[in-house]
């Protein structure tokens, strides 16, 4: 084996100039792969945080609430759901595994600003949360992409009265002035020609304005919003909204729609004095891998208790993600594909011809005793070593420009984000990465050695010996 | 890939016998080359019997069919018809891979042109058929360096062959074909790319170690110089023996 792997090195430099070059597409193979492939893993860790901060790992809804229960989030919601809560937050499997619990009401109505003279109403989706336990989940960054987001002081667990909306709902609402809103055009004026804000429905108007009579007052500056639902029992209800700030969404049709509050407004608006009830309980966990663990024992646990509950993850929310994923590793596959052909030429022309030019050799060492086996496994060694020699020259060349890249500041807005994030490769983070294409390119250049090695390995003896 | 493949085991029993059978013997071989659709019979029936610890020539002219011959001897070929026998071993009997065991560890060969391994020094070279029957270290590296002396190449040792003469290339071959102590060392045409003087250097260098080593040498060759030195002569003439007679040094 010494000396197989001593005369296969030494006849990768014996043709120096040929060798160079073909690890040299077998190393721009591998970097390129390398660096395309740390690109990607960084859009699917910066697209996993963003879902993962937003809806968590898990979501525990009534049964049926995931196929039908949008349209009207109030007929599925969670009885009880403290209790259920308590059963996930003291369950000795899950407890250890989990940053946040907390219930979420989803809500739709319509939103109405009436104040400073403005009158402009647009439909939102809203969701009603625990503001502190919003916070923490944004702080969530298994994978180290920079993307965590500071306390949101704007809400606040004491101040049930506050929320904050869409950029987009914003701007239709006539909120861009008052919320001091960046890049963000006031609404056109009436009468002037333009497209005019949509006018309030009058029974809406009346009702905030029995919402905002005496005893409704406003309790500071911000601009206020009237949202008008429906109870689960059918019977009109209204809400006032203190905006605390807008938010850009990333995706234009949430961006105009999007109202957070606090879980106790939301429920009061859907339940109005009913009994309070969540549409889900959102679990996030401290790492991603234990999301079918916790998934198993949260099934276990609502069967054991009798309780009609599901549980959906992330990628069942946020179809987007699974589809960004799907066509980033199909683009992936496709490179690699590509590189890998490349490589097999390179090697294959390089191998061929080497057997060209040491068919005498062949047929000596043929003659000295070297079985066939033997024959093919020198070549195939050999394009494996230009394949393993290429591969470690473009890992480093990947780590190399990886870190440059990463140093250089550069910011981007990925896809499904508002806010520009740090544009990071990550190869040194991804050693599966580097060694899988490691791997791969090697096999690929042993595989490409293969068929010349068989040419070798068939070579009548004397043929080879008369070869000059 | 299988280690067997460049290492035959040493303790492999030899298929190789001695004495009272001749080193080689031939039946009625004949050896046709087909060229496009012509068929091009380089042996024509030659029965022999080459015998042990001998210093035998094959001589002709050129295409006279010598060189396919030692191919047949040598195991690197195969015969149309008859049979060949080399060291007791009928060669028909053997796969492609106990043919190459075979060769390893009974033949050594010693070509016109040298054919040394390029990427290997003169050390790596000699050691080359040991590393093959896998020998052990420290007995290789004995062996070789006293085959090195025994060619008086153990000062260029680990020069690279295109760093050597040509007369020290096959000084290099003969230390190779000589260093596993082989049943038969093949040389065809050893003297032929060499100048007369290091042409009779390496025949008295040759003959020397044959007579130290008692190895069956085998020559094709038309060089009156190396007839010379011939114990039995086989004259061949158009792919038949037509003449069998000691030579000069004969006992």
């Amino acid at each position: 084996m010494n000396l197989l792997l001593k005369t296969a090195a030494r006849n990768i430099l014996r043709n120096a100039r040929r060798s160079l070059m073909t690890g040299s597409a077998v190393a721009a193979g591998a970097a390129a792969m390398m660096l395309f492939g740390g690109f990607v893993s960084y859009i699917f860790a910066g697209l996993e945080t963003i879902n993962v901060q937003r809806v968590g790992h898990l979501s525990v809804f009534r049964s049926g609430y995931f196929l039908f229960g949008s349209g009207n989030p109030a007929a599925y919601g969670i009885d009880d759901y403290q209790h259920v809560i308590d059963l996930i937050s003291n369950d000795a499997t899950i407890r250890p595994l989990l940053t946040v619990v907390t219930p979420t009401q989803s809500l739709v109505g319509i939103a109405g600003n009436f104040s400073g003279g403005a009158e402009a109403s647009k439909t939102f989706l809203g969701v009603g949360l625990i503001p502190s336990a919003r916070d923490r989940m944004r702080m969530w960054d298994e994978r180290h992409t920079g993307q965590v987001h500071r306390a949101d002081n704007r809400l606040s667990d004491s101040d049930e009265s506050r929320g904050i909306v869409g950029v987009g709902l914003a701007r239709i609402l006539g909120l861009c002035g008052p919320l001091h809103i960046p890049h963000c055009p006031a609404a056109p004026v009436e009468g002037a020609g333009k497209a005019q804000a949509p006018k309030p429905r009058e029974d809406l108007v009346d009702l905030a304005k029995l919402e905002s009579a005496p005893g409704g007052a406003k309790k500071d500056e911000a601009p206020q919003l009237e949202l008008l639902g429906a109870t689960v029992g059918g019977a009109p209800n209204v809400v006032s909204l203190t905006v605390a700030g807008a938010e850009p969404q990333g995706v234009r049709e949430l961006d105009d729609n999007y109202i957070a509050m606090h879980l106790a407004l939301a429920q009061q608006l859907v339940y109005g004095r009913g009994e309070h009830k969540v549409t889900a309980i959102v679990l996030q966990l401290h790492r991603s891998e234990d999301v079918p663990l916790v998934r198993a024992r949260l099934q276990q646990i609502f069967a054991d208790h009798h309780l009609d509950l599901e549980v959906r993850d992330f990628r069942d929310l946020s179809p987007f993600y699974v589809q960004v994923v799907a066509m980033f590793g199909t683009i992936f596959i496709f490179i690699s594909a590509v590189m890998g052909v490349i490589v097999l030429f390179a090697v294959v022309n390089t191998m061929t011809m080497n057997v060209m030019e040491r068919t005498n050799e062949i047929g000596t060492i043929r003659a000295l005793g070297v079985r066939r086996g033997g024959v093919r496994a020198q070549f195939i060694l050999e394009g494996a070593l230009i394949g393993a020699v290429g591969a470690t020259i473009g890992a480093l060349i990947a780590l190399a420009v990886a870190a440059a890249v990463n140093h250089a500041g550069l910011t981007w807005v990925p896809p499904g984000n508002s806010a520009p994030t740090p544009f990071h490769v990550d190869v040194a983070d991804r050693p599966l990465l580097v060694l899988g294409t490691w791997l791969v390119l090697t096999l690929v250049a042993m595989s490409a050695a293969l068929l010349p090695a068989n040419r070798a390995a068939r070579l009548s003896v004397v043929d080879a010996l008369r070869h000059v | 890939m299988n280690p067997s493949d460049f290492a035959v085991a040493a303790a492999a029993p030899a298929e190789a016998a001695e004495p009272p059978t001749p080193a080689v013997r031939l039946r009625d071989v004949a050896k046709t080359y087909r060229t496009g659709q012509v068929d091009v019979p380089a042996l024509r029936g030659i029965s022999l019997d080459i015998p042990y610890h001998r210093f035998s020539m094959v001589v002709g002219a050129s295409g006279s069919g010598k060189s396919t011959l030692l191919n047949l001897i040598g195991c690197i070929d195969a015969p149309t018809r008859g049979t060949v026998e080399v060291c007791g071993q009928a060669v028909a009997d053997l796969d492609d891979d106990r043919l190459a065991d075979f060769r390893a560890r009974n033949i050594g060969f010693i070509f016109q042109t040298f054919s040394l391994v390029p990427v290997l020094s003169a050390y790596e070279n000699v050691e080359y058929p040991l590393a093959l029957v896998g020998t052990p270290q420290a007995e290789r590296r004995r062996r070789t360096e006293e085959l090195l002396e025994a060619v008086g190449l153990s000062p260029l040792a680990r020069r690279r062959p295109n760093e050597l003469s040509g007369g020290q290339r096959q000084r290099v071959a003969i230390a190779r074909a000589l260093v596993k102590a082989p049943q038969i060392v093949l040389a065809d045409e050893p003297t032929a790319n060499l100048d007369s003087e290091t042409g009779a250097a390496i025949i008295e260098l040759m003959h020397r170690v044959q007579a130290r080593s008692r190895t069956t040498f085998v020559f094709a060759t038309h060089d009156p110089q190396l007839m010379s030195q011939a114990d039995e002569i086989f004259a061949i003439r158009d792919g038949t023996l037509v003449e069998h007679r000691p030579g000069r040094s004969a006992p």
